[in-house]
């Protein structure tokens, strides 16, 4: 780590603030800009803890889940059950009794997805490892059929989704507007960060998995059950989905069975951008994208759907394994 | 003469060969065998589904390429169709215009695609499809004035194809001789040309290079053969294909909109198809769309009626609504995967060597 850390690359890191100066001369006015900044930043956050579960699934272990978005998407219908049976600590003014009721949903929405994701392992993944063409097919079928048990389960209508009273609102500071539950966002994304790199680079467990990337065979052969090892990091990316299913339900504050799929493509391009088994990448990547979509979503709404991809491609021109590739394959 | 026709690439199973016989048999004389307006509609759909199967399996089945975004060009070829036809009316010049049109789309989109994601990581190419894919989704359903947004376009033929026209007073073997009725032969040898080149093109020795490629990339290129331009040739033709079976089915439905030719529910569906029939068979993509069409069409049925059957235990009558035959087609697409990956041409052949 001490051997990292000297020759960390800092290039990338001028990609978000210099992304942020270059949109300021077209946003019109400084409030503004800060306004689209914050909102950016935050829904950035939200993309990392989605896109940090796919990261630890597909960088690190080399299985390819197109069905990651059927996890975002239990998430956030769990939550809608979650903090609908708890009216009073949602429904209370008071700031504690609001933090109670998401982190509870938080942590049921984790625990669900999580147990869902271990099934998912065993019965969809398992027999595909190593074989990529299957594993895109059958994980994209996986996908189907979770979204369609989940329509089972809550029906196929939208489902509102609301803040608890307290999360309402914004701060203002001078002109800009900056809404609480971004600031929660934030908060949520930098401590799933925080206990990411910490895992992955100063525990025992954390050595063990990157080991297990690199050379399989040889982690076995000293004796450690990676395939136990590897079932916990799957389901720990399908957990990390399930938060991010929670913030991103609250964030647009109605749940759809589609919501899946559809931040599914932007976290692949997180992905992709970030690099391979990155963690920093595909933070970084995420809130590239969050950025892109509050900017271009203000100032020229019909190119924000292409405006992500073009994104990409200059990153991949300019680094075509990604930002911070950890893995080479 | 045979041998010629299919490229020497025979169905290498009697009963291949006879089940392929007889659905094709049975496509022919459709409209003489099986009365009525739906079971044409179904042979029309299943024709258009060979053509745009059998371009996918170009790119899966036999490049090893998993693309998401066919059915974008599926739909380009549709939408060209529409909107030359809406806007210039129902004249065979403007079907041509609109279909040189979206082919030029077509090719320059594809090429765009496979030159820039072919060469990075070709696993990463799956992904950038989907992500392209759904924004060209969103952008048709938003181009309100020119796509029609969600409602689609409804539009008129040139009068020779339209059921207006009947070309005998007295119907012929119990069949009335109309406009529909030409059209579907236009399509359905059409598609057969459409299915034969694509034979021609699997068998000749550039499809033996894309089979190099999906076998072992690595050993493909140290033979000399660059890889990168093979594959985007390979996604490119796909795509004309693809382009050219979206077209086929505007001029048969007269109608298009994103549910469809460009919704995910198409392009699952081809997955299925080209799953069931068989990777790198195109003769997979024959049995697969004839059996898979047929059952769709009657899915929702059993489905209902099973439904009906249950309606005592609630959980298990709202599994099997007919609403949720998505689910039952996503389970049958995974355990088709797994129990049946070689589909049902590679089970046939098998069996018979």
């Amino acid at each position: 780590m001490r051997a990292l850390s000297q020759k960390f690359d800092w290039k990338p890191l001028a990609l978000v603030p210099v992304l942020a100066l270059l949109v300021l001369p077209f946003t019109g006015s400084v409030s503004t800009w800060i306004t689209l900044t914050v909102a950016g930043l935050a829904m950035g956050m939200i993309i990392f803890v989605i896109a940090s579960g796919l990261t630890l699934v597909f960088g690190l272990m080399d299985v390819l889940n197109f069905g990651h978005g059927v996890f975002i998407t239990l998430g956030a219908f769990v939550a809608t059950t979650v903090l609908g049976a708890m009216p009073l600590w949602s429904g209370s003014t008071e700031w504690f009794y609001n933090l109670c009721a998401i982190g509870l949903t938080m942590l049921v929405a984790m625990l669900v997805a999580g147990a869902v994701g271990a099934v998912f392992e065993r019965l969809i993944v398992r027999p595909v490892y190593g074989q990529h063409l299957k594993q895109i097919l059958i994980t994209m079928g996986g996908m189907i059929i979770g979204e369609e048990l989940i329509k089972v389960l809550w029906g196929p209508q939208q489902i509102a989704l609301a803040l608890p009273q307290g999360l309402h609102g914004s701060y203002l500071w001078g002109d800009a507007a900056i809404e609480k539950f971004r600031l929660l966002a934030v908060v949520v994304g930098v401590l799933v960060f925080v206990v990411l790199v910490w895992v992955l680079n100063r525990t025992k467990i954390g050595l063990l998995i990157r080991a297990g990337v690199q050379d399989r065979e040889m982690v076995e052969a000293l004796g450690y059950r990676i395939r136990r090892l590897f079932i916990g990091v799957f389901v720990a990316g399908s957990a990390l989905a399930g938060l991010g299913g929670v913030l991103w339900g609250l964030y647009q504050q109605n749940v759809t069975t589609q919501l899946g799929a559809e931040v599914n493509v932007l976290v692949f391009i997180v992905i992709i951008m970030g690099g391979l088994g990155s963690t920093s990448g595909a933070l970084l990547g995420a809130l590239l994208v969050g950025l892109m979509a509050n900017y271009t979503g203000y100032i020229a709404p019909m190119a924000a759907l292409f405006s992500n991809i073009a994104l990409m491609v200059a990153v991949l021109l300019w680094r075509p394994q990604g930002i911070y590739p950890v893995v080479y394959r | 003469m045979l041998h010629r026709i299919l490229s020497n690439d025979m169905p290498r199973s009697r009963w291949l060969a006879g089940i392929l016989l007889i659905l094709v048999l049975a496509l022919v004389f459709t409209p003489f065998i099986f009365p009525g307006v739906k079971a044409l509609n179904t042979a029309a759909k299943i024709v258009i589904f060979i053509v745009l199967v059998s371009s996918f399996d170009l790119l899966l089945g036999y490049t090893g390429i998993v693309s998401f975004a066919h059915t974008m060009f599926f739909g380009i070829g549709a939408y060209g169709i529409a909107i030359a036809s809406t806007i210039s009316g129902p004249h065979w010049s403007s079907l041509a215009l609109g279909l040189v049109a979206a082919l030029v789309l077509s090719f320059f989109l594809a090429l765009l695609i496979g030159l820039f994601s072919l060469r990075v990581r070709a696993i990463f190419f799956a992904m950038i499809t989907l992500a392209v894919a759904s924004a060209f989704q969103t952008l048709a359903a938003q181009l309100h004035d020119i796509t029609g947004g969600e409602d689609g376009l409804n539009f008129s033929v040139p009068a020779l194809l339209s059921p207006a026209t009947e070309f005998l007073d007295t119907p012929f073997l119990g069949v009335t001789l109309d406009g529909r009725l030409l059209c579907f032969y236009a399509l359905l040898l059409i598609g057969a040309l459409l299915f034969l080149l694509m034979l021609r093109i699997v068998n000749s020795p550039f499809g033996a290079v894309l089979q190099a490629i999906r076998e072992n990339e690595f050993r493909a290129e140290a033979l000399g053969y660059r890889v990168v331009v093979f594959r985007t040739a390979s996604s490119v033709l796909s795509a004309l294909f693809a382009c050219v079976a979206g077209a086929m089915l505007a001029v048969w439905l007269r109608y298009n909109g994103p549910a469809t030719s460009l919704s995910f529910e198409v392009m699952m569906d081809v997955l299925l198809i080209v799953v069931m029939g068989g990777l790198g068979t195109l003769y997979g993509a024959i049995v697969g769309a004839c059996v898979f069409l047929v059952a769709q069409s009657y899915l929702q049925d059993v489905l209902r009626l099973a439904s009906e059957a249950v309606s005592g235990w609630p959980l298990l009558s709202a599994l099997l609504s007919p609403d949720r035959w998505l689910l039952w087609l996503g389970v049958l697409f995974v355990l088709s995967v797994y129990y049946f990956p070689a589909g049902v041409v590679g089970r046939l052949r098998r069996s018979s060597s």
